[in-house]
């Protein structure tokens, strides 16, 4: 019965914010005018025309493909240096206010030395994707790794588990809500940093896209590709915080017994 | 310092001479990165050119803009949604997809609006920093004890005085770390929109010199602005450390 | 000291013998998303003596805070009436009661000091009054040598030392404490036990304290409320008949044990019956 009532409010929200966003979307409409803001009933209309068209696919793909990638380094490399960091605490003193500094810059100002580096095309988008993204995925393992409850570990050392087994079932099911957390965050930043990557000297992909409208005032092309990103953004984030939440509810009821 | 301050600080020389040493040997070529040195030298120059003022002040004016609508406005709105729970169940949805967005992929959207001068920048990075000040003020705000609260029901406090008095103190870690991040976003959001597409500001000068092959004046330009945005990011964390310190959070 | 007592003492003419009560009290918590409603609380009725120092037990969750927030305005009854000096009580705290929490309540933004002025300075209190019972209940409580310091840079003990501190300056009629010495060590108990009996004895209040340590209701009370498990009822009132110029060293006397056996005889059945209701929930 609750799980019903829960249901069906995790589908209310979603929907209630989707109408209310295409009705604030109509009003901008009506107030600014088609040179502005084109309407929403036409530019989804535009956007699946686009989608059929045999030329927009590659620039999906070199998009997709870019965001993948970058999103594989930031993952896998966040994860590895976050826990190296986390379990030898002065290094983890060392890196982490250097980290926190460059989490807090424009990341942007270190592009055109990434373009120098990598050259023009897929390689740069790639590092300048995972530059964004693999900071909060280290920072979040890292105080994973740190916060595990040592008397955790000393129980797991009072039940005589091996080194192998203390990791498998003491240290992952520890460490993986907070890390699951830096991968969400992870996750909208590199494709944060994928998008600006490719607003700026690119020669493919949505970014491309989005910069050619603009000389040629393509209202239409500019918001169609701005709500398909946003949708896609919007809706894994979603299933990621859903995942999230599950992960984290036996963390909280924890903290509130407390 | 601590320990690990000094081998921070031990690293970071290391890695600047390491870089210098690369550069000089030709192990980097100067077409990639030029030596650390080069850059400070050139941005000596660069700085006593008059022009590289007006780009500044340009970038600065946006930013110190874009920062007060955030943290004033992010402040108010979150205080709103705080106090007011059909609002904060209406808008919760929205902030927490808020944060997933590519904003910059609305930049060209804002230019065709707004044209290619301050206000589409203003616009961009104020839409970027002003709900991490309203989540921070809400996440203060819900985590008031609420033994605070019942003291302030004793000592019978007005409305006013509650907030005043007991809410507002109470939530100010929060606030000050959302004040933090609202800083930091508004130069992000600023910078990245002047080096996109703009016709003035620091962000727009590297694009420039980056588009015109001239490295040199591109590294002390991205140099000078690492070197602000770092010293203002590091005066609001001392700040802030100040503020909180006395209260042990 | 002697000033202290004509300060707080309760006005002889005015108060009646009978300083606060209940009458009928309950408290029902409406159903909410997921959870039935619950009936935390009575009907209850208790009245406490002038001066008198009152001790509530009883099993977790059997509602002492819930009568305690009753009792003290913070919470408003499902039914019955509350009275304190005569006049009904009715969800706002009255002039005269103060509250000591089990959380630790002092402001962490303000210093000792500060805290301990907190209540005064909002209350119209001349500049030279507030200063003199600052003065008074830092000395009082022993704080003399932190004033400046922060909440943060103290122990719990000493924390909850300024809590009591920024009561006793509004000089409460009637104080009531929350499991006040709950977070704290066992020894730390015992000596801020000693200090609740003088601070009970030179201001002549009423207190009414909730606790689950049967040694310390024991200890500090002239008589004790047993409450049964949720809904919490009062199954027995002992009268202990302590002397009233008492403190720890109490617990040496031959007849000690014996009050403490009796209110254990009262609540091991209601404590399974509060731990059988904990665990049904729980598997809810």
């Amino acid at each position: 019965m609750s799980r019903g009532l829960l249901s069906l409010r995790a589908w209310r929200d979603p929907i209630l914010v989707a109408i209310s966003l295409v009705a604030l979307w109509q009003v901008l409409h009506e107030i600014a005018g088609d040179s502005a803001v084109t309407a929403p009933a036409p530019t989804l209309s535009h956007l699946w025309e686009m989608i059929g068209q045999t030329r927009f696919l590659p620039h999906l793909r070199e998009t997709g493909l870019a965001f993948l990638q970058a999103l594989a380094i930031a993952f896998g490399g966040g994860v590895l240096l976050g826990v190296v960091l986390g379990g030898h605490k002065l290094t983890g003193e060392v890196a982490e206010p250097i980290l926190v500094a460059l989490y807090s810059i424009p990341k942007i100002t270190l592009y055109p030395v990434i373009l120098l580096l990598f050259g023009l095309g897929m390689p740069a988008k790639v590092a300048f994707g995972a530059l964004h993204g693999i900071i909060p995925v280290v920072l979040f393992t890292m105080n994973a790794v740190r916060n595990v409850n040592r008397t955790y570990l000393r129980a797991g050392r009072a039940m005589r588990l091996s080194p192998a087994q203390t990791g498998w079932h003491i240290l992952v099911p520890a460490t993986l809500p907070e890390i699951f957390s830096g991968l969400r965050i992870g996750f909208s930043l590199t494709l944060l940093g994928t998008m600006l990557g490719e607003l700026f000297a690119s020669q493919r992909g949505l970014g491309f896209l989005l910069m050619t409208a603009i000389d040629l005032h393509d209202v239409k092309t500019i918001l169609a590709i701005a709500v398909l990103i946003s949708a896609f953004a919007v809706a894994t984030n979603a299933a990621l915080l859903a995942i999230d939440r599950h992960l984290h509810r036996g963390a909280a009821a924890d903290s509130s017994g407390k | 310092m601590s320990k690990a301050g000094w081998i921070r600080t031990v690293v970071l020389v290391a890695a600047v001479g390491a870089l210098e040493i690369a550069c000089r040997t030709g192990a980097i070529p100067a077409t990639m990165v030029v030596a650390p040195s080069v850059m400070v030298l050139a941005l000596v120059h660069t700085l006593q050119s008059d022009e590289i003022g007006m780009h500044l002040r340009h970038t600065l004016s946006a930013v110190a803009i874009a920062m007060s609508l955030s943290i004033v406005g992010g402040f108010i709105i979150g205080f709103i949604l705080n106090w007011v729970p059909f609002l904060r169940r209406a808008f919760s949805p929205f902030l927490a997809a808020y944060y997933a967005i590519p904003h910059f992929a609305f930049y060209p959207l804002l230019i065709v609006i707004f044209g290619l001068g301050p206000l589409p920048l203003i616009v961009l990075a104020t839409l970027f920093a002003m709900v991490a000040m309203i989540l921070a003020t809400m996440a203060g705000l819900d985590r008031v004890p609420r033994v605070l609260l019942k003291t302030a029901r004793i000592h019978r406090l007005s409305l006013l005085q509650e907030i005043w008095r007991v809410r507002l103190p109470a939530a100010a870690p929060h606030i000050l770390s959302g004040l933090k991040l609202a800083v930091a976003y508004s130069f992000i959001g600023v910078i990245a929109g002047e080096f996109i597409l703009s016709t003035s500001g620091i962000g727009h000068e590297i694009a420039f010199a980056y588009d015109n092959f001239d490295n040199k004046r591109m590294y002390a330009l991205i140099l000078f602005v690492l070197a602000i945005v770092t010293t203002f990011n590091m005066a609001v964390f001392a700040w802030e450390r100040r503020m909180l310190r006395r209260r042990g959070a | 000291m002697a000033s202290v007592q004509r300060l707080a003492a309760v006005d002889a003419a005015s108060a009646p013998n009978i300083h606060a009560r209940l009458d009928g009290v309950t408290r029902v918590y409406p159903p909410r998303a997921g959870h039935a409603e619950v009936h935390a609380l009575g009907p209850l009725s208790l009245d406490l003596r002038a001066g008198e120092f009152f001790s509530v037990v009883g099993p977790s969750g059997c509602g002492k805070s819930t009568l305690l927030d009753v009792l003290a305005g913070l919470a408003v009854p499902s039914a019955g009436t509350v009275e304190f000096e005569g006049k009904r009580v009715l969800g706002e705290v009255p002039d005269g009661v103060g509250v000591v929490f089990q959380e630790d309540a002092s402001f962490p933004w303000l210093t000792v000091d500060d805290n301990v002025a907190f209540g005064l300075r909002r209350s119209g209190v001349d500049a030279a009054e507030i200063k003199r019972r600052v003065d008074f209940a830092i000395g009082f409580m022993g704080l003399r040598d932190f004033r400046r310091a922060y909440p943060s840079q103290l122990s719990g003990g000493m924390r909850q030392r300024v809590c009591i501190a920024r009561t006793l300056v509004l000089q409460p009629r009637l104080i009531l404490l929350d499991e006040p010495f709950g977070a704290l060590d066992q020894q730390t108990r015992l000596l801020m036990g000693d200090e609740l009996l003088r601070l009970w004895r030179e201001t002549s209040a009423t207190v009414l304290l909730i606790t689950h340590a049967l040694d310390e209701a024991n200890l500090l009370s002239d008589r004790i409320g047993v409450m049964s498990a949720r809904p919490g009822v009062f199954i027995d009132i002992v009268e202990t008949g302590w002397p009233r110029d008492r403190d720890s060293r109490l617990a040496e006397r031959p007849d000690f044990g014996a009050v403490t056996s009796r209110l254990w005889s009262f609540l091991r059945g209601e404590s399974l019956r509060a731990l059988g209701q904990g665990t049904a929930a729980a598997a809810r």
